[in-house]
């Protein structure tokens, strides 16, 4: 981007509404300005998904006192004077955002690498097909059939390794003859990342039945991964045949300037930006109310997941489900009627857009939150491993503790930064209730950052890092992002319940001098902004990031919660009996000021 | 003073309804435009194709793909019976021949000289579609299906579970606000749509199963009782191809919770009749609610607020969240600015009046539009 741009408009067009930022370059460079919203409208009456787009840009308008729209209902680019905006861009999750199959020959390799090309992709994989998942070919023809995907991501083989395999595997689908879930108008995409000796094969069995696309090995060799060419051929794919059938896509494909990426592409991009840099390892979650999402980049690898029925309203009874009820109810600081509760969740089921509005039914509803992204961060980490197949030189330790190949990179105590999103995190009535669900759920390890999106606008600015880099940083870290604190948590135990840690914390005010007791959970007070030098002085055996007994010096930065030390263990130890339970949660709440009290 | 869309469930005495009859490939339409049909009409066919089964013939046979040429017996598009030679390997010297036989019944596809793999393509699977609905074929889709046009009255539940099934309606029970109880349930019952009452509790649901009724309509259902009748903890709301033996549509919730005055009335006053029930159940996108439709005589439409999906002063609603789930209040105000709950969350609100002259303030979100008098 040569020119200087002055206003960027960016939407996200969700499966139920339609959200519109609206971002001008200031005297302090680029910032949010407003937001607007409106409900999605790609199914009937409307039809047409431009409405919606139209809908949140005129509130929009009306928001910041603007005129974005020009007399024939198009959005003006560029600006002219104080009208229009010089860059519209668009990211989309309606219609159920990309549902894709992937097939491979190896389920733990090259299917594995195929199904995170699609998952970073912003794909919500349906199944995964390969020639060792124990199917016999008459049901993986009959499950590819019964699917209908929006595309099939078929890879296979290292370069010069098996042909054979792919062969069948392109032969099933064939025989599957898979037809498209929108629309019959059009042939199903199918992008072939395999052997590049088995493309002739691969294409005498589909060329003629889909519309065959074919890019670089996706797993040339057992060591490496080459994600990006099967990554960049969905994102094209999806706008090219998937959207382009939904209602009013092509319309809103002409008037943005750079294509309509996937949702969760666009914010595993922005996930990815922050990561590089600062040169941290980050997770982001984003937890809506049919799926979460979880992203990572751990020593510059980038990993997402979709936990597919887990949220907070359509997917609510399947937490419960899932995760059971003692999970959920070691949560909450009171007792509930077992039948009671189970009817209550079920109801949120059916009428997924209520919301509470009594103090125990937030709670209970944090309590599922727990569960969802506690569960949902277990899929991750069982799935952002290493390359499993590779042959590694392991030393005398790791041979001890079986580590090696296929282990998960998801290193808690190397984590630096989460960031959470999505209603229940975005819009907890306090902070401080949002960081606890990510220090509860997450249990990070060591000293790690804490963060929300403040009014979930990741999305827009994924899309707006694929072009304008530094607006989208700027914007991200200035109004995107709502720094919480940071939380203090060792890892290890103690004998004759002594203290986890000892802490010399600098703060604004003066030093101060704490220790992390067993148990404990307390908080200190330290605003957005602000930092403080800390040294943490673990007791032996006890980990906070440099080993176990080593000290650290560090910086810790505030937030709108503050410092949280957290000496309850991991994994977390929560009493089990009913009314220690109650006892221990009620003090965290009055020891954080987690909700309001009665009567105040 | 303001107003607010908020979506509500269609209770309706006087509806049309349109429902998309359509196979899943392209097939045959076996009606005609302006027939009339009843619910078991079949209006459309098709043929599936049928199950493809493969064999590694080459594999089977101990030689190379490429060669399996001179090795087939049959040739893509030759039917083959189960067991019928398909392939011969040359041998040694003419010895020790290997043969491969068809694994089924069917057509031979393709066979692969890249993995040696054949495909048998077995017989194809009819596949019908039902009228679903009495009424008139008010449209084609030529070769995939039919729209089925009819008026009559039309009550949308708020969960289902079931396929669609049709039968006269039949009324049970002691009252709107009492539970449903196995007595309710007799053999004349067999085949009929059933309704009544504030639950259905898990005895009086295997009653009804055990009678054959085809379908159950009821105020309210308990968690613990769906999970038990279904055999595991329903996680998603989205049901419609479950097989319990019965279809259920629950109007209210889950829980106790009586059945709205004007559903129980509209139902009761359409007793006898052929009714058509889905409980197909879809909370996403695209939202799908269990219905039942009773074709009758309309002289006109009504058009209700529901429909607008405008909340106004004055307009009933019923509350669809702790506190006071269930109960019938009529809008007093709806504020323009958001205001805090005792959650402390700032949202937008209304002020409602209860039947007993309460007033309350509560998220907007938390009620739902009904067609009920007040």
């Amino acid at each position: 981007m040569t020119e200087t741009i002055r206003s960027i408009l960016a939407t996200d067009c969700g499966s139920t509404t339609t959200k519109a930022i609206l971002i001008e370059l200031t005297d302090e460079g680029y910032r949010l300005r407003v937001r607007g919203e409106a409900p999605t409208t790609v199914e009937k009456p409307f039809d047409d998904v431009t409405v919606g787009v139209l809908n949140a840009v005129t509130e929009v308008a009306e928001l910041a006192g603007r005129t974005i729209l020009g007399e024939d209902g198009r959005i003006i680019m560029p600006q002219q004077g104080d009208a229009g905006v010089d860059l519209y861009l668009s990211t989309s999750s309606a219609g159920g955002g990309l549902q894709m199959l992937c097939a491979g020959v190896v389920r733990s390799m090259t299917a594995e690498s195929a199904e995170r090309a699609a998952l970073g992709a912003g794909a919500i994989v349906m199944d995964v097909i390969c020639a060792n998942d124990k199917r016999q070919p008459h049901e993986q023809i009959s499950r590819i059939r019964h699917l209908r995907p929006d595309m099939i991501l078929l890879s296979g083989g290292v370069e010069g390794g098996t042909k054979t395999h792919v062969a069948e595997l392109a032969e099933l689908i064939g025989a599957a003859d898979p037809k498209p879930r929108l629309g019959s108008s059009y042939e199903l995409p199918v992008v072939y990342a395999g052997n590049s000796d088995a493309r002739q094969a691969v294409k005498d069995a589909l060329e003629d039945k889909t519309a065959l696309e074919i890019v670089d090995n996706l797993r040339p060799t057992l060591d490496d991964e080459n994600l990006g060419p099967a990554r960049d051929k969905i994102h094209d794919l999806f706008m090219e045949h998937v959207m382009a059938q939904a209602p009013g896509y092509d319309k809103l494909k002409s008037w943005t300037s750079a294509p309509v990426m996937p949702t969760p592409g666009a914010v595993g991009a922005i996930i990815q930006t922050v990561a590089e840099q600062r040169g941290i390892s980050v997770i982001g979650v984003d937890i809506g109310g049919a799926t979460t999402d979880v992203f990572s980049v751990f020593q510059g690898t980038f990993n997402r997941t979709v936990s597919a029925n887990l949220g907070m309203s359509y997917s609510i009874s399947n937490v419960m489900a899932t995760a059971g009820l003692d999970n959920v109810m070691r949560w909450v600081p009171f007792d509930i009627d077992e039948a009671e509760l189970r009817n209550r969740i079920k109801n949120k089921m059916v009428r997924p857009t209520t919301i509470p509005s009594l103090l125990r039914d937030l709670q209970v509803e944090q309590a599922l939150a727990r569960e969802a992204l506690r569960l949902s961060l277990i899929q991750h980490k069982d799935f952002a491993t290493e390359l499993k197949g590779v042959r590694k030189a392991r030393d005398i330790s790791e041979a001890f503790n079986q580590s090696g190949s296929g282990s998960t990179i998801v290193d808690m105590l190397g984590l630096d930064l989460i960031v959470g999103s999505g209603g229940v995190l975005s819009h907890a009535p306090r902070r401080v209730q949002a960081a606890l669900m990510l220090i509860d759920s997450f249990e990070p390890m060591g000293v790690t950052q804490l963060a929300v999106d403040s009014i979930f606008m990741m999305p827009q600015l994924g899309v707006l890092a694929s072009i304008h880099e530094q607006a989208a940083t700027e914007v991200f870290e200035r109004d995107c992002l709502v720094m919480l604190g940071t939380v203090i948590a060792p890892v290890g135990k103690t004998k004759g319940g002594r203290p986890l840690a000892s802490v010399h914390i600098e703060l604004p005010d003066g030093a101060r001098d704490v220790t992390i007791g067993q148990g404990d959970l307390e908080l200190i007070p330290l605003a957005t902004g602000s930092t403080a030098r800390c040294r943490i002085e673990p007791a032996k055996g006890v980990d906070v990031g440099a080993g176990p007994g080593v000290a650290v010096d560090t910086e810790l930065a505030g937030g709108e919660a503050g410092l949280f030390l957290d000496g309850r263990g991991r994994p977390l130890q929560i009493p089990t009996s009913p009314a220690e339970r109650v006892a221990s949660i009620e003090q965290w709440i009055e020891n954080l000021d987690l909700y309001p009290r009665a009567g105040s | 003073m303001g107003h607010a869309y908020t979506p509500g469930l269609k209770v309706s005495a006087a509806a049309d309804f349109v429902r998309n009859r359509i196979l899943p490939i392209r097939g045959e339409v076996l009606v005609a435009l302006g027939d009339s049909v009843e619910p078991d009409t079949v209006v459309a066919r098709a043929l599936l194709p049928g199950n493809v089964v493969t064999l590694n013939v080459a594999r089977q046979l101990g030689m190379a793909a490429a060669d399996l040429d001179d090795a087939m017996l049959v040739q893509p598009g030759d039917p083959v019976e189960k067991g019928q030679p398909i392939a011969r390997s040359k041998g040694i010297f003419g010895f020790m021949k290997q043969t491969a036989e068809a694994p089924t019944t069917g057509v031979l596809e393709s066979t692969s000289k890249v993995s040696g793999q054949s495909l048998f393509r077995e017989a194809p699977n009819p596949v019908d579609v039902k009228a679903y609905v009495g009424g008139t074929v008010q449209s084609i889709d030529d070769g995939f299906g039919v729209d089925i046009a009819a008026r009559g009255t039309m009550v949308q539940g708020i969960f289902g579970i079931g396929p669609e099934t049709s039968g006269p309606l039949v009324m049970v029970g002691a009252g709107l606000s009492e539970p449903l109880v196995p007595g309710d349930f007799l053999p004349e019952h067999r085949g009929a749509i059933v309704v009544g009452g504030s639950l259905a509790p898990m005895d009086a649901l295997q009653a009804a199963i055990k009678v054959g009724v085809a379908a159950v309509v009821t105020g309210g259902v308990d968690a613990k009782d769906l999970t038990e009748l279904l055999g595991f903890d329903l996680g998603v709301a989205i049901t419609g191809n479950e097989d319990v033996g019965l279809t259920l549509v629950v109007t209210e919730g889950f829980g106790s919770l009586a059945m709205s005055r004007k559903t129980h009335e509209l139902l009761a006053a359409r007793a006898g009749l052929l009714a058509s029930v889905s409980g197909a159940t879809q909370i996403r996108a695209g939202v799908m609610r269990p219905e039942v439709l009773v074709p009758h005589d309309v002289e006109a439409v009504e058009q209700t607020e529901v429909d607008t999906g405008i909340m106004r002063p004055g307009s009933v609603v019923r509350i669809i969240r702790d506190p006071h789930f269930g109960e019938l209040g009529q809008v007093e105000e709806l504020p323009f600015e958001p205001a805090l709950l005792d959650t402390e969350a700032r949202v937008r609100i209304l002020t409602v009046t209860l039947r007993g002259g309460e007033r309350h303030t509560l998220p907007r979100a938390n009620v739902e539009l009904v067609d009920e008098q007040f």
